[in-house]
């Protein structure tokens, strides 16, 4: 007696809809980076103790509310490492086993499969700032209105760029190499790319090169919106335009899927 | 690009495309694929009917997942034609890849995802999906949907990979090596659901070093080695050897005299007593030979015992023209 009964497998084949494939793949990848543990230490719980280690131990002087000028430079921090170093890493090992082939043998079109990876960077993103910013705000935080709303503009732009590159990083070598680069460059960025010290506080030779990077064109431009509210400077928008461009477009020709 | 971004809306739209519904689903010749001085496929042919079950068998590094991965779009052919449902591979694998079921060679899955979460992903990505739960109930998964992948057996991992191959009611699905990892019983269960997608009409390829799979559930078996089809044709053509010579084997008391009954025998036929007691009918075995003999012994008031139609197994087969030393 078989299990199975005739017509249950009869053939009705096609596609789905793109924007379910999207929400879906974005919603199970966001969900699994969530339930991480390594990837919620890297993305919520070192942004978190130093937000608050940093406002709260006086190691480093910053003018008062001390949380005003760290707050901008966490959020910079946590775009950075899911967007970046969360997002390489899981490219890396998914290629490894075998899920990024599982999924490209689907109806999903390979664009989706990049642009769903980066809308989930963007749902973890979206969580990570709303819990960093409550949490500073109970620090005493006092951004205005418009510095919040360029903010969110600018952690999309820095979404896409970090994500690109994440891709690029994460496409293109093998899973153990991806983890060594992607934490040595989180490192590197952190202490020397502008993002716990400010442009204006680095040597002059360093600061040149780094206005250029991604993490000091994002935590500049933060500090500059959530100081003033005003609209943020044209320079580092477009060199987090040039990221995006230039990283999606390597990605695009290095990835691979294994 | 702007065409196959085009949403589908049922299944009906996209079977339009086939083009002839008595044309091949799978069509390659003269495929060659090389990685670096290697070469992985030499020359090999291929073709699959509509609605059969094709298993592609032969020892490790013979190039059965190479041709499997051209097929599907994932490599690209170094010489030879390939067509798939009508499409090339490579050209036009989106359009193809909504038609077909794949399920790699060691599966893939994220190592944290649940098993349900999986197939409602992938079940996503197609138009008409069989619904997830039920699946993974049919493949014996019922009490895993909330497992994570890496906390399956290899026998679960393996059935949800087949899952995934088969919740966007594919008409063609390539299976690599379906059943490695998998205990008796889900062994049994793969080869109840090809037989039942074969007869809901699903084409089927499937990859197998198991002789007896291969036998089993393929209407076609090739043999491939060193990337070359080294035999072809349905199960019987293979083990009955050239033009169905076979075997008749019996017991009986030794040392009788076979002379009346080679004259019985339709021409070309031998009797030999290859051992004590144990006789040979070489030639073109049918019925009527078969009550030839049983007539014969009845004449010479002897009980012929363990009377049996010897066939060479796929084994025999497999092994003849593949070698008997160990491939690593």
């Amino acid at each position: 007696m078989s299990t199975f009964e005739p017509g249950m497998f009869v053939p009705a084949p096609g596609r789905g809809r793109l924007g379910r494939m999207l929400l879906v793949q974005a919603r199970t990848e966001a969900t699994l980076a969530l339930r991480h543990g390594e990837q919620v230490l890297l993305t919520l719980l070192i942004p978190l103790a130093l937000l608050v280690g940093m406002t709260l131990v006086h190691v480093v002087a910053l003018p008062e509310p001390r949380v005003n000028s760290v707050t901008p430079s966490v959020f910079a921090l946590a775009v950075m490492s899911s967007a970046f170093t969360g997002q390489a890493i899981a490219l890396g090992f998914d290629r490894r086993y075998g899920v990024v082939k599982r999924l490209a043998a689907t109806a999903i079109p390979r664009w989706l499969l990049v642009a769903g990876r980066l809308l989930a960077a963007l749902i973890v993103v979206v969580l990570q700032l709303v819990v960093l910013g409550a949490v500073a705000l109970a620090l005493g935080w006092s951004p205005t209105l418009g510095g919040i709303a360029w903010t969110a503009l600018l952690a999309l732009l820095g979404t896409l760029a970090f994500g690109a590159l994440g891709v690029l990083l994460g496409g293109s070598l093998r899973a153990e190499i991806v983890l060594a680069v992607a934490n040595i460059v989180w490192f590197a960025l952190l202490l020397a790319g502008g993002i716990v010290v400010p442009l204006s506080a680095l040597p002059s030779g360093l600061a040149a090169v780094v206005q250029f990077l991604p993490s000091g064109a994002l935590a500049e431009s933060l500090r500059a919106v959530l100081a003033t509210g005003a609209a943020p400077g044209v320079q580092p928008v477009l060199v987090l335009l040039f990221w995006c461009v230039a990283g999606a477009g390597l990605a695009a020709r290095t990835t691979r899927l294994t | 690009m702007s065409r196959i971004e085009t949403p589908v809306p049922d299944g009906l739209g996209c079977r339009a495309v086939t083009t002839h519904p008595d044309a091949p689903v799978v069509e390659v010749s003269g495929l060659v694929k090389r990685y670096g001085s290697t070469v992985a496929v030499n020359g090999l042919d291929l073709r699959v009917e509509r609605g059969t079950v094709l298993a592609l068998l032969g020892p490790n590094g013979a190039g059965k997942t190479t041709t499997v991965e051209v097929c599907e779009g994932f490599l690209r052919p170094d010489a030879g034609s390939v067509r798939v449902l009508g499409l090339d591979p490579v050209r036009e694998g989106a359009q193809l890849r909504a038609r077909i079921g794949v399920m790699p060679q060691g599966g893939g899955a994220y190592p944290g995802v649940r098993a349900g979460e999986m197939l409602r992903l992938v079940a996503s990505c197609a138009a008409n999906p069989l619904d997830p739960a039920w699946l993974l109930d049919v493949l014996g998964l019922a009490g895993a949907h909330r497992t994570p992948y890496k906390r399956l057996s290899g026998g679960q991992q393996q059935r949800l990979s087949l899952a995934c191959a088969l919740v966007g009611r594919p008409e063609l699905v390539f299976l690599d090596e379906p059943t490695a990892g998998m205990d008796p019983q889900a062994r049994r269960l793969v080869w109840e659901l090809v037989t039942a997608l074969r007869g809901d009409g699903v084409s089927v390829v499937l990859t197998t070093h198991l002789m007896d799979e291969a036998e089993t559930l393929a209407d076609q078996v090739v043999i491939v080695d060193h990337g070359r089809v080294v035999a072809g044709g349905s199960p019987q053509q293979l083990t009955c050897g050239s033009d169905g010579e076979q075997q008749l084997r019996f017991r009986a008391r030794s040392g009788l005299d076979t002379s009346l009954l080679v004259s019985a025998l339709p021409e070309g036929c031998t009797v030999d007593e290859v051992g004590p007691g144990s006789y040979l009918v070489g030639g073109r075995v049918d019925p009527q030979v078969i009550s030839t003999v049983t007539a014969w012994c009845a004449q010479q008031g002897v009980l012929a015992e363990e009377m049996r139609v010897a066939k060479r197994s796929l084994e025999d087969v497999f092994l003849e023209l593949t070698g008997r030393e160990l491939r690593s």
